[in-house]
């Protein structure tokens, strides 16, 4: 079902089994609070996306934990793979100069 | 405890690999889905986190029978939330369990047709209001124990989960020491029925760590793979330690004569369990077990024409969807 480039690995039992016809997985994201970007809070399963974000709101927010709900169905979400973390992020560990810290400014300059 | 007599799986893979991965867990790394992980692993984690998300399920049955019951609305409304706790408790743990490639409905049915096991405490039956105290108190506590090393499991969505599940816990707990409260100062009948109580969830609320796994070769696996943290018998010493003092405040009496502190050890001495009642219970013949499955089996059931129906709706729309673009 998934592909390689999925959020969630397919095993090699998975490969076997016969396709089952179940209520597709959704993804929820939360925005905490006014202001703040909406955070991956975890899953459940819905028909559709009204039921998804109704059922979200049961599960993920019974304690006043947001304001927003976003979900995806999990199957949407493209996924970096493990094995490219080097490729992915090796290129910016040399480039130090990204960093404020990189430059020295005399202190009477004062703050910058 | 919440999942039982746990077996880990042998794992037969390259050796490098095997030590590389090990590395990680030694390091604190958190072992991602799509991560390298030994079968072995991989298995055993849906063994444990699906066996944890059953007993959060099966575990609304006993509580559930007292909803309509309880004695004045806002405890009602208390039980209520902490039903609905549960529910979502379960629903975490299915999710982390999935991202192990198994789906809910698959682990449904396991538990449905008595593949998979949920914990031995919700066979045992709630006779009385008081039996919501006691529950609260000692099997959430006794969970709790268990539940919050866990936090630190090695495997990302698990410990996401139980990170969640700490949070409401605490909730569950102190609601059922409320109630034991309540029994405990009232009429005589009341501080008797609190008393009853105690007596029979007792040594069950003990039996839910497990025998003693000291010289157990899977826990030493699960150990190492920090899928376990602690031994069953550390577990049970620390709930017993706990709750022994909160009993006395309570002014009722732990069941157990050999009950003593223990100034050497530092440590109370106490009974073991009647472990033979605990296999027992796990092969099915303890007070509820048929009466649970059956629960769950009908709840399934029952509810397969919503399930059906909210699908084909869902998927009715959608193509109708499909159809206008
Ligand atoms: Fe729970
Ligand atoms: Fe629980
Ligand atoms: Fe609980």
């Amino acid at each position: 079902m998934s592909s390689p480039n999925a959020a969630y690995p397919d095993t090699p039992d998975q490969a076997m089994k016969p396709k089952r016809h179940e209520w597709p997985l959704w993804e929820v994201f939360i925005r905490g609070q006014h202001g703040m970007s909406h955070r991956h809070v975890g899953s459940l399963h819905a028909p559709d996306q009204e039921m998804a974000i109704k059922n979200a709101r049961d599960v993920y927010t019974r304690r006043n934990e947001g304001v927003s709900i976003w979900v995806v169905e999990a199957r949407h979400i493209a996924a970096s793979s493990p094995s490219d973390k080097g490729p992915l992020y090796e290129p910016s560990e040399s480039k130090v100069y990204r960093h404020p810290t990189f430059f020295d400014i005399p202190e009477e300059v004062g703050a910058m | 405890m919440y999942a039982q007599m746990i077996k880990s799986e042998a794992t037969q893979e390259d050796p490098e690999k095997l030590a590389a991965f090990q590395a990680r867990i030694d390091a604190g790394e958190k072992i991602e889905p799509k991560d390298w992980m030994p079968q072995g692993y991989r298995k055993t984690l849906i063994r444990q986190i699906g066996q944890h998300a059953h007993s959060e399920i099966v575990g609304q049955l006993p509580e559930g029978n007292w909803i309509t019951r309880a004695p004045t609305l806002e405890r009602k409304a208390i039980l209520l939330a902490k039903v609905q706790d549960e529910a979502g408790h379960g629903l975490y743990l299915y999710c982390a369990a999935e991202t192990l490639g198994v789906t809910r409905d698959e682990l449904t049915e396991m538990l449905l047709d008595g593949r998979m096991k949920y914990s031995s405490i919700f066979n045992y039956p709630t006779l009385t209001w008081a039996d919501m105290g006691a529950v609260g108190w000692l099997v959430d506590g006794a969970a709790i124990m268990n539940q919050v090393p866990l936090q630190r499991t090695s495997f990302g969505p698990y410990s996401r989960a139980m990170i969640r599940i700490c949070k409401e816990e605490s909730f569950h707990q102190r609601q059922g020491y409320d109630v034991m409260m309540k029994m405990a100062q009232g009429t005589s009948a009341q501080k008797k029925m609190a008393q009853d109580a105690l007596n029979r969830f007792w040594y069950p609320s003990l039996m839910m760590f497990g025998p003693s796994d000291k010289e157990s070769v899977h826990s030493e696996q699960s150990m190492a793979w920090k899928i376990k943290m602690n031994t069953n018998d550390e577990l049970r010493q620390k709930f017993v330690d706990q709750t022994v003092p909160q009993a006395e405040y309570l002014g009722l009496t732990v069941p157990d004569e050999n009950l003593k502190w223990n100034e050497d050890t530092g440590h109370y001495d106490f009974s073991q369990p009647d472990w033979s009642e605990f296999f027992d219970v796990l092969k099915g013949n303890g007070p509820c077990n048929q009466e649970r499955l059956a629960a769950r089996n009908s709840a399934w059931d029952d509810g397969k024409w919503v399930r059906d129906g909210l699908l084909a709706h869902a998927e009715k729309k959608a193509a109708r969807k499909v159809a206008a673009e």
